[in-house]
């Protein structure tokens, strides 16, 4: 009887519009914004930032992009890790060439950077549809994990082939390098993901989002009415990975701090996300956050309980972890294949009529 | 269903569309055989014929998503090249289809207004911030949107995604997402098809004020002989690919040929 | 004939040994993808599960011996009996058919209308909980698989072609594994059966008929469910071989279930429905992997075999999005 939108009417079509038009929804979002902004930072420990927060804002980030190509665009992408590392190797050159640039600059950079890249490598998708696209991404993925291995350039030269992070401060906070505090970090990364989610909720609910969904719906009906699909797939293409090359950025310069490229930009990453994107919702923004939050803390708590809490050894974790997650990506796609988001929505809409049962 | 619809032939017999010669074939089949008719500006024309004879592979040949080996498409008194889909689309060309082929993942609302997205032209940036250009440009688009949910009366499902309207309501709707462009000439393929005696008259109501209002032409692919001999004003028969009837429905009606191959004696 | 030449042609028969091995995993994908319209994602961890199995049964490992021991104390490994290749493989294919009947009853089943995308990332899923389970119960160390199949070059062969180039040319004659040979006259005689089997005995033309159309397959009194244990269970047949020859040659380790990801360029190629078309894709690509590696691959930092077959396969899709002998998509509206 709280969660109501009677006597709430909309009398313009931009509050018919809005992304939260039920009061409650609204307030529920300020709150959670205030607490992440003001109240967080100040209660943040190394452990929490480096295991949960961090990690979790970053593949928000990478979940969003690839929900948008994938989700929204119905263009199947396995090529993710290989993006992140295209944006986290950008970053890295950005920052070693130009040691003046501020680093909010360098990672919007990596996010351009990356955007040219992925609409390379989205071209085939004018030719090729749904499955076949799908593997023909795996391509992507192989060849630039290569790429940033083979060709020395990338990595300046160095003799282990690892790229570092050097410090790099905002405001005279050092938000990179060893020396960074948890706060310093999770501020900066929250501050993207605030303004990228933002950005996605505009662009998802405008023309080009419906383009999007038109090819992802029927795209031959969509070429029909008017709808041209070249520009709508490459944009596609283009967005996704301006978010998904900044969550490489960060995940190498802020959160991982040194990187080598077939372990933190591999195949497994590829499908960590789509995973992510699959579990929390194809085509929702909050969906992706919640994909994200669901993968990331998953580990943590099994590990803590099982290594933690019942001792056992930490490779049979590993292995009950990979029995886990399986089995409720299976069950999830069986139970609810629209994923959490679907799960809350219609939780929202018991609670809309609640305490009557329909 | 008696309809009067003498108002909605011009004066002028200028044709909007004119198919010449057209031959379309895939791989081993002739699915279209050397056809030619026109459409005039206006008026409501009707393509029948039995399964398979090429009704709808005409329509897609006239939007563009087949090319034809041979013939000419003229459209405006212009010969129109091998143009892409959504090209012919923004030339003011709307279809409906067979199969509905509704966004299965958007609401009515949403569908209806991807009707005007080769009409919308806010640039990503403005989008991204959603500011000014992009915002106005969504709520000048809404406006005409809700007049044509208005006219075809579903404002009660505007939310509604699709995918759970009755099959009626789904037809209304892509008429909405096609009427949202503001065509000049409108394809419907088989709207009438599954639906039973009061929808059709409705259904009629709304292609025939379409035409009477906004003077769109109307090609329409259609099965129920009744519909047809109403509310057309031309019609072209189809049979394995070849015209074998065109003009106005009466002679149509009594065309020998036409009777043999596809309407079969009548028992009055 | 020149030592280069000859080289050459040794490159060119290595790589059609290579290509063999793609085709045989890639075989158990294009069976379950005609029957169901599922890609499998989990054949190559279904082909080193099975292999898992083999060695385990074969040397009389306890199943979940770590967890067992983890949980209650206890210092359990063996059994000490040791089980003859012919009865080990027998009783790992019967794990594969349970496993294929397990498959259909807790997943399959429940997915049977969701589009592609859902279920390919089913089969993720699956092929997760399969490696964790694979581990769990066989241990996660490197394996040595021996069935007895011959292995190490062919000492006949290099003797029969020894002195093809000259005396000087330092060419030895060729060097070819013995193994490869099995494998693939192996995937020959799997291909020529399962080819005789679709086309002509009752099960196949059932199988093709659910492949084809599933309401129309059920209309005449096909029962989807046995179609898709028997699809399962022939996929996870494939999938042992795969393993017993992949196994043999290089150890069972975690790296056998990434021959899945190769399999995939394999079926572009190929057409995802054509079991010929499998082997003819595999022999592409281990040929052109090769040869590839073996021109272009020095000058430009070499380890070319990560990703050309992917970008062949790119650039065959573009040109022909249906694969070399997939059907041709001719859209509708």
């Amino acid at each position: 009887m709280f969660y109501r939108e009677s006597g709430d009417f909309k009398t313009k079509y931009d509050d018919d519009n809005q992304t939260f038009p039920i009061k409650l929804d609204r307030w529920g979002y300020y709150l959670i914004t205030a607490v992440a902004f003001l109240v967080v930072p100040f209660f943040i420990n190394d452990y929490w930032a480096s295991a949960v927060l961090v990690p979790f804002l970053i593949w928000t980030i990478a979940a969003i992009g690839l929900n948008i190509l994938t989700g929204y665009c119905g263009q199947v992408s396995l090529g993710t890790g290989g993006f992140m590392a295209v944006g986290a190797y950008a970053c890295y050159k950005l920052m070693t060439s130009f040691p003046e640039m501020s680093i909010f600059l360098c990672v919007l950079l990596s996010g351009g950077i990356t955007a040219l890249v992925g609409v390379l490598f989205g071209l085939p998708s004018l030719r090729i549809k749904g499955f076949y696209l799908a593997v023909a991404t795996l391509a992507a993925q192989f060849f630039l994990v290569w790429l940033f291995n083979k060709v020395p350039w990338f990595y300046n030269y160095s003799a282990s082939g690892q790229i570092n992070a050097p410090e790099r401060a905002v405001f005279d906070v050092l938000v990179t390098g060893p020396y960074a505090t948890a706060s310093a970090k999770y501020l900066f990364c929250l501050v993207f993901v605030f303004v990228l989610a933002w950005v996605a909720r505009n662009l998802t609910r405008g023309r080009i989002g419906r383009s999007w969904m038109a090819i992802r719906d029927m795209d031959i009906a969509a070429e029909i009415i008017g709808v041209n699909p070249l520009k709508t797939k490459l944009s596609a293409f283009a967005i996704s990975s301006f978010f998904i090359g900044i969550a490489g950025a960060l995940f190498f310069s802020v959160y991982l701090g040194a990187v080598e490229v077939g372990e933190a930009f591999g195949i497994t990453q590829s499908f960590l996300v789509l995973f992510m994107i699959i579990i929390g919702g194809l085509g929702s923004i909050f969906g992706s956050f919640a994909g994200a939050a669901f993968l990331v803390l998953m580990p943590v708590l099994l590990k803590n309980v099982m290594v933690g809490g019942l001792g056992w050894p930490t490779d049979i974790a590993a292995h009950l972890e990979f029995v886990i997650v399986g089995g409720l990506i299976v069950f999830f796609l069986i139970v609810e294949p629209h994923g959490l988001a679907q799960l809350w929505r219609l939780a929202k809409e018991k609670l809309r009529l609640w305490p009557f049962p329909h | 269903m008696a309809a009067q619809n003498a108002q909605a032939v011009p004066a002028l017999d200028a044709p909007i569309m004119e198919v010449k010669n057209i031959t379309l074939r895939f791989g081993g089949v002739t699915a279209i055989q050397d056809i030619s008719f026109d459409i005039r500006e206006g008026e409501v024309r009707a393509i029948i014929g039995p399964n398979g004879a090429g009704k709808s592979s005409m329509l897609n040949v006239i939007n563009g998503f087949y090319h034809p080996q041979e013939g000419e498409l003229w459209f405006r008194g212009q010969r129109r090249l091998d143009a892409r889909p959504h090209e012919v689309a923004k030339q003011g060309v709307a279809r409906t289809f067979q199969n509905i082929a509704l966004f299965k993942g958007m609401s009515t609302l949403d569908n209806i207004m991807s009707g005007r997205l080769n009409k919308m032209s806010s640039n990503i940036l403005a989008q991204a911030i959603w500011w000014g250009p992009a915002r106005e440009e969504e709520r000048r688009h809404r406006e005409s949107v809700e007049k044509v949910i208005d006219f075809l009366e579903i404002q009660h499902i505007r939310k509604t995604p699709v995918g759970r309207l009755p099959y009626g309501l789904q037809k209304r709707v892509e008429l909405g997402r096609a009427l949202a462009a503001e065509p000049k000439m409108l394809l419907l393929d088989e709207p009438m098809a599954g639906m039973n005696v009061e929808e059709k008259e409705d259904m009629s109501r709304f292609i025939l004020d379409v035409n009477s209002e906004f003077g769109t032409t109307i090609v329409l692919i259609e099965h129920d002989m009744g519909v047809v001999m109403d509310i057309s004003d031309r019609v072209v028969v189809l049979d394995y690919g070849k015209k074998i009837g065109d003009g106005d429905p009466d002679a149509v009606r009594n065309d020998q040929a036409v009777i043999d191959a596809y309407l079969g004696v009548s028992h009055d | 004939m020149s030592a280069d030449f000859l080289y050459t042609v040794e490159i060119i028969l290595n790589g059609l040994m290579a290509g063999v091995m793609y085709a045989l995993v890639a075989l158990g994908f294009v069976l379950i993808y005609k029957a169901s319209g599922i890609f499998n994602y989990a054949q190559g961890v279904m082909a080193l599960f099975a292999a898992m199995t083999l060695v385990g049964i074969q040397s009389g490992q306890v199943p979940f011996a770590h967890l067992i021991n983890a949980i209650f104390g206890t210092e359990v490994h063996h059994f000490g009996w040791t089980v003859p290749a012919v009865f080990a493989i027998i009783l790992t294919l019967g794990v594969m058919v349970l496993f294929a009947i397990v498959v259909e009853r807790y997943v399959l089943k429940h997915l049977v209308n969701q589009e592609p995308i859902i279920l390919f990332m089913a089969t993720i899923g699956l092929a997760y909980f399969m490696e964790g389970f694979g581990d769990l119960m066989w241990g996660a160390d490197i394996k040595t698989l021996d069935v007895g199949i011959p292995s190490g070059a062919s000492v006949w062969l290099e003797q029969a072609t020894m002195g093809w180039a000259g005396e000087d040319s330092g060419f030895y004659g060729f060097y070819i594994d013995k193994l490869d040979m099995v494998a693939a006259l192996v995937a020959i005689v799997l291909v020529i059966t399962l080819t005789l089997f679709s086309q002509y005995t009752k099960t196949g033309r059932a199988l093709r008929a659910v492949a084809d159309d599933h309401q129309a397959a059920l209309s005449v009194g096909i029962s989807l469910r046995t179609i898709w244990v028997i699809v399962w269970s022939i996929a996870g047949f494939v999938a042992l071989v795969a393993g017993v020859m992949w196994g043999s040659k290089s150890g069972v380790q975690f790296s056998l279930s990434l021959i899945a990801l190769k399999a995939l360029p394999v079926l572009m190629l190929g057409g995802f429905t054509s079991i010929p078309g499998a082997i003819v894709g595999g022999l592409i690509i281990g040929v052109g992997e090769k040869l590839f590696e073996f021109w272009i691959g020095p000058m430009i930092g070499g380890a070319t075999e990560n990703w050309f077959a992917y970008m062949l396969a790119l650039l065959f899709l573009v040109f022909r999005p249906q694969g070399l002998f997939g059907e041709k998509i001719i859209e509708r509206v």
